[in-house]
């Protein structure tokens, strides 16, 4: 008796400190910059990668209804994994894939395009890092969902774009259609 | 093509641990004689695969094979060749390759070691040990396989982080595995002891030496770590109580109490249900340190993985460990006999339960301070953070009894000995330790009433360990360890209240006054390194006898570009001159903090003497 009521004992202590670390390891320990504020700044300046032209990220917004923005770079191995769904998104044809290069060789970054495609509409580049921060960014690859009308972030994918993101995305722009 | 090699060896290994497992209890109930033939052939092959599978990502490594994105995403061209070979386990797929070889080399020198026991306790142990290399197999081959194909091919890799270029560092994993692997087959063998029924002074006699070697390795490991992180990370001491610190000290204090219980297990036939429980809590203890380490759920430079579903892969394994020991343990339990044997107080059977009581509570305290903010966080949703006060304020009393209790008990007789006895000579030396405390701490000024028990009591270990060397009663091995622990408490207080610490913004030129000494920046220069750039500073400091050079820098390493201060450390015999400079943001300005640390040699050699203690303990017996 005395024996079964130890190992049940045990046993629950097991368990629960099971769950507890369980629960743990879903929590993030990254810090993710607050997101309340879903409106962002498009004003700020931006030097384009193929010239030396400067815009503002609210010239770059056209008229259709979505934009996507993505961080990258060519020294983030996940964004090279993550090219291809770019690519699949830029077929679709219903948006406009604005490219932000994030603290970057500029000859990397023109290689990393001539070698994968180019799926964006326009790149600009962000050599010191302080604009993709000021967009709510902390690390890169990082992708914005924008509605165009509104001027509001739709939805943040913080890290390389998968099957799932790519699908939350088509579904996004179905409904709101 | 070296990636399929790797892989499909991983995948051999994989099938002959399947087919071990199934074999066994076969095996079992066929009271063959021994072991050999077909589950040895299995064992053999398994360790050569992962061997092979090994020595591949090495190769991978030097010949800078960035097809591989284990390669490309930890080496770089320019790394030295000493880097790339240890890049090889610098990274999270790379260490538990490491891990999955040593824990096939231990079970291969296992099954060779063991041909005198009975077996089926060996068949029993391989089925417990394959149990584990299965999980560490799968975990490997499905969720960080080590050997993945890259394409298209990167001409240049991303680097190793610097601060991981160091060559303590470089062998500080290797061996630390080597003490935490070594546990695994201290679990599985007490686990077949326990079911095969043969929890007694044979299975003591032959897991004493697996226990002290886990503690050996464990040990270095530890000492390697700490010396690495006293001049690489530049924060001037030797233990900070980092989480990561703390999961490797605490298989340390089990493993340790676990030695003294066998001993007495092996001398008296009692606390067989004790051993078995500490075995099987050491054992644990190590996974859940590569669990908390590797899952990315603590935040430290050795976390490598970020994938959740690597931590939930470790998680329900690591459970699944405890869980089955623990039910094993209970319905296997009756079959220890329990025999009586009348207990004294006085004797050395009481002196080894209280250093397992001592070490029992060191563990729980330092468990408790890793593992609860984590716990907390998820209930409660509170960050906080556990620093040194919280170790500081609640080991520290309790070091008094303690060393008092490690002076006198190695001393006592077995069964029963006489308190008078105790008291005659250590009575003196008591008295001696209390006047040279006292003298001590008066010379250097230091008034806290609660400095004087604490150096009277390890004054006292010291004298009385040092005494021991002329009893003959006892074996060499211990009064070298016992010895070397005596002393690194001593060293360790004697740093704490006689370290000095100035720190002040300097230019080029500048010249700083502290305590009697004066610190000169004398000049900077610029050196170019295969790849990193140094800035390297040369300070001068003065003091009325004589001078020294110290010259830190800060280096400017390419690939992955980071910045890393390398402190320069001036060893003596008395004490170690530390300086170490940092960029600051308005030019010409640089930060330098000086210290001097008293008795930072004696640290480290008294856990080389502690480790040295459990060396000499294994070659004696086999030599």
């Amino acid at each position: 008796m005395v024996k079964n009521v130890k190992l049940i004992a045990v046993i629950f202590i097991i368990i629960l400190s099971f769950f507890i670390l369980l629960k743990g390891l879903n929590k993030t320990n990254n810090y993710s910059p607050d997101l309340n504020s879903s409106k962002i700044d498009f004003n700020f300046k931006a030097k384009f990668l193929y010239s030396n032209k400067e815009s503002t990220l609210y010239k770059l917004i056209d008229d259709k209804d979505f934009s996507i923005i993505n961080i990258w770079a060519s020294w983030c191995l996940p964004c090279r994994e993550e090219h291809a769904y770019l690519l699949n998104l830029k077929s679709l044809n219903k948006f406009n894939i604005i490219g932000i290069n994030y603290k970057d060789d500029e000859i990397n970054a023109k290689k990393f395009i001539k070698e994968l495609g180019n799926p964006y509409s326009k790149i600009v580049i962000d050599p010191t890092g302080v604009n993709s921060i000021e967009l709510g960014a902390y690390g890169v690859p990082e992708t914005l969902l924008i509605n165009n009308k509104s001027k509001t972030i739709l939805k943040k994918y913080i890290g390389p774009l998968d099957d799932e993101k790519f699908a939350e995305i088509k579904m996004i722009i179905e409904n709101e259609n | 093509m070296l990636n399929q090699i790797g892989n499909y060896s991983l995948y051999i290994a994989l099938i002959s641990s399947i087919l071990i497992i199934f074999q066994s209890p076969i095996l079992l109930n066929k009271k063959s004689i021994n072991v050999s033939g077909r589950i040895f052939s299995l064992i053999s092959i398994q360790s050569l695969m992962v061997i092979i599978s090994f020595i591949t990502l090495i190769i991978a490594f030097i010949n800078s094979d960035f097809s591989n994105e284990t390669v490309y995403n930890n080496s770089h061209t320019s790394k030295p060749l000493f880097y790339k070979i240890s890049g090889t386990w610098g990274n999270h797929e790379g260490s538990l390759l490491l891990w999955l070889l040593v824990l096939t080399i231990f079970l291969f020198i296992f099954t060779i070691t063991s041909k005198n026991l009975s077996n089926k306790y060996r068949i029993l142990t391989l089925f417990f040990q394959e149990i584990i290399i299965l999980g560490f197999l799968l975990f490997i081959l499905f969720t960080s396989n080590p050997f993945m194909n890259l394409f298209p091919i990167p001409n240049e890799g991303t680097g190793l982080n610097p601060i991981l270029q160091d060559p303590a560092l470089a062998i500080h994993p290797p061996i630390l595995y080597l003490g935490y692997v070594g546990t695994s087959i201290i679990f599985s063998s007490s686990l077949a002891a326990l079911m095969s029924g043969s929890v007694n002074k044979t299975w003591a006699k032959h897991i004493k030496n697996w226990v002290l070697i886990s503690w050996i390795f464990l040990s270095i490991g530890i000492l390697l770590g700490s010396i690495w992180a006293y001049y690489e990370l530049g924060w001037g001491g030797f233990w900070f109580w980092d989480p990561v610190e703390n999961v490797s000290l605490m298989p340390w204090f089990c493993l340790t109490a676990l030695f003294h219980t066998i001993l007495i297990l092996e001398k008296r036939e009692i606390f067989h249900s004790w051993a078995v429980i500490l075995s099987i809590t050491t054992f644990s203890l190590s996974m859940s340190g590569t669990f908390l380490v590797r899952s990315g759920i603590l935040n430290s430079i050795h976390t490598f993985a970020n994938d959740p579903s690597r931590g939930v892969f470790i998680l329900c394994f690591l459970f699944m460990l405890i869980t089955l020991s623990i039910f094993i343990y209970f319905f296997y339990q009756n079959k220890i006999k329990n025999n009586y044997i009348q207990t004294y107080i006085v004797s050395r059977e009481t002196a080894v339960l209280v250093n397992n009581l001592f070490m029992m509570f060191f563990l729980s305290v330092v468990l408790i301070g890793t593992v609860y903010p984590i716990f907390l966080e998820v209930l409660n949703n509170d960050k906080i953070s556990v620093g040194p006060p919280f170790y500081h304020k609640l080991i520290v009393p309790f070091m008094i009894p303690f060393l008092i209790f490690m002076a006198i008990g190695p001393n006592l007789n077995w069964i029963k000995d006489k308190i008078s006895k105790i008291n005659l000579q250590q009575f003196l030396f008591f008295i001696l330790s209390i006047i040279v405390s006292f003298i001590f701490l008066k010379k250097i000024g230091v008034t806290y009433l609660f400095s004087l028990p604490l150096f009277i009591a390890s004054f006292f270990l010291f004298f009385i360990t040092i005494k021991d060397f002329s009893v003959k009663k006892t074996n060499l091995s211990q009064k070298i360890s016992h010895f070397g622990f005596s002393l690194f408490v001593l060293s360790v207080l004697v740093n704490g209240v006689l370290a000095k610490e100035y720190s002040s913004n300097m230019r080029v030129g500048d010249e700083r006054k502290f305590l009697n000494k004066t610190i000169k920046f004398e000049s900077l220069k610029i050196n170019e390194n295969k790849n990193y750039q140094s800035l390297e500073a040369n300070f001068k400091i003065t003091d009325k006898n004589n001078s020294i050079n110290l010259k830190p820098e800060i280096r400017v390493y390419n690939q992955p570009q980071t910045i890393t201060s390398e402190a320069d450390i001036e060893s003596t015999l008395y004490s170690d001159n530390f300086l170490v400079f940092n960029i600051l943001k308005n030019d010409g300005f640089y930060n330098v903090r000086y210290q001097i640390k008293p008795f930072m040699i004696w640290i480290w050699i008294s856990v080389i003497l502690i480790s040295f203690g459990g060396i000499l303990s294994i070659v004696k017996k086999n030599g």
